[in-house]
């Protein structure tokens, strides 16, 4: 199936802005943050097609997937 | 000589300078903030707020001087923060920060200089402010802000404005000013990157923000904060406080502003 992934701020870096990646069906979000190498413990906020997910969910086809980073400076 | 004749005497059309303001407050004895309480009750605008003009009127520049903002934080955002809302004219700040200055906040803390390391940074702010606008009453608090002390540390703030630097302070905030019923202005930054968005009581937009947060820093533990990020984030938080205190334009309310200054691309998220 394809999945658009949007990612945000230093997310970007060294990957991609925003591209339409191809995932087996039933594919979690968790599996896709895995798959690009992005830590754990540095996301953020999810979104899918606008709304706040989670981790566990899994994805579907045609589906929009924003990561964004956790930013705490001050 | 009453403060009206005085007034109508000193001021020209409706603008009154320091110098008379100063012999205002020796001649009725009155306090700084007194006085200019009294000058703004009477339709007339201190110099210092001539270009505050026309986007903020007399009698909002009023409800500026009689508002209260806490600043919790008075470090990278902070320091900005408090300048800002002292030129603006915002009467009462509570300024919290336990921390003294160190040689790595010259980079970006505008609150910050050499002959100023080793100095708390609430003392900084206090006599930084004193210096800009002397009618600005600042309460400095030299603790970290917890939920143990906060309502403390917040009472009768019209407003308060998150400039922590680490994630569960923000997080107890942001829980105290629900309880308080007082709005929240936040705003966070890492490298070229930040975030600001503005909490009603009763909105639960930072636990969203940081629901999967599991311990320790966000990104900026890598990427640091240069000069210009702070001062960017700031200023749109003070922008949000502006709004709020006057109850003007639409707040960021609900919604993330997300900033990138590395592509200058600012997207706003729903929250």
């Amino acid at each position: 199936m394809k999945v658009n992934v949007k990612l945000f701020a230093s997310f970007q870096t060294g990957r991609f802005k925003q591209e339409t990646r191809e995932y087996p069906e039933q594919t979690l979000i968790g599996t896709v943050i895995d798959e690009l190498n992005i830590p754990a413990g540095e996301v953020g906020i999810l979104l899918l097609n606008a709304v706040h997910a989670k981790p566990e969910q899994p994805l579907s086809e045609g589906d929009l997937l924003a990561i964004f980073p956790l930013v705490g400076g001050g | 000589m009453s403060v009206k004749r005085f007034l109508a005497e000193k001021a020209e059309g409706i603008l009154l300078n320091w110098a008379d303001q100063r012999e205002m407050m020796a001649r009725f004895e009155l306090e700084c903030c007194t006085a200019e309480e009294l000058i703004l009750q009477s339709g007339y605008l201190p110099t210092r707020y001539q270009r505050n003009q026309q986007m903020i009127s007399t009698e909002q520049q009023l409800q500026l001087l009689q508002s209260k903002v806490a600043v919790v934080g008075c470090g990278g955002l902070g320091g900005y923060i408090l300048e800002e809302l002292a030129r603006l004219g915002v009467g009462q700040i509570v300024a919290i920060d336990p921390d003294l200055f160190e040689e790595s906040n010259l980079n970006r803390q505008l609150l910050s200089s050499l002959k100023l390391l080793g100095t708390a940074k609430v003392d900084a702010a206090v006599a930084r402010i004193a210096e800009i606008n002397p009618v600005v009453r600042v309460c400095p608090i030299a603790e970290a802000f917890d939920k143990k002390n906060g309502e403390k540390m917040l009472a009768a703030a019209d407003l308060v404005i998150d400039a922590v630097d680490n994630i569960p302070a923000r997080l107890d905030l942001a829980e105290t000013c629900t309880q308080m019923n007082i709005p929240l202005v936040h705003g966070a930054i890492a490298g070229w990157f930040g975030q600001v968005v503005t909490v009603f009581p009763g909105e639960q937009t930072l636990q969203k923000l940081y629901a999967n947060w599991s311990g320790g820093k966000g990104i900026e533990a890598g990427l640091g904060n240069p000069s210009f990020t702070p001062a960017v984030a700031a200023s749109l938080q003070v922008a949000e406080a502006c709004k709020l205190l006057l109850g003007q334009g639409e707040p960021l309310q609900g919604k993330m502003l997300s900033i990138n200054l590395l592509d200058m691309q600012f997207d706003e998220i729903p929250l």
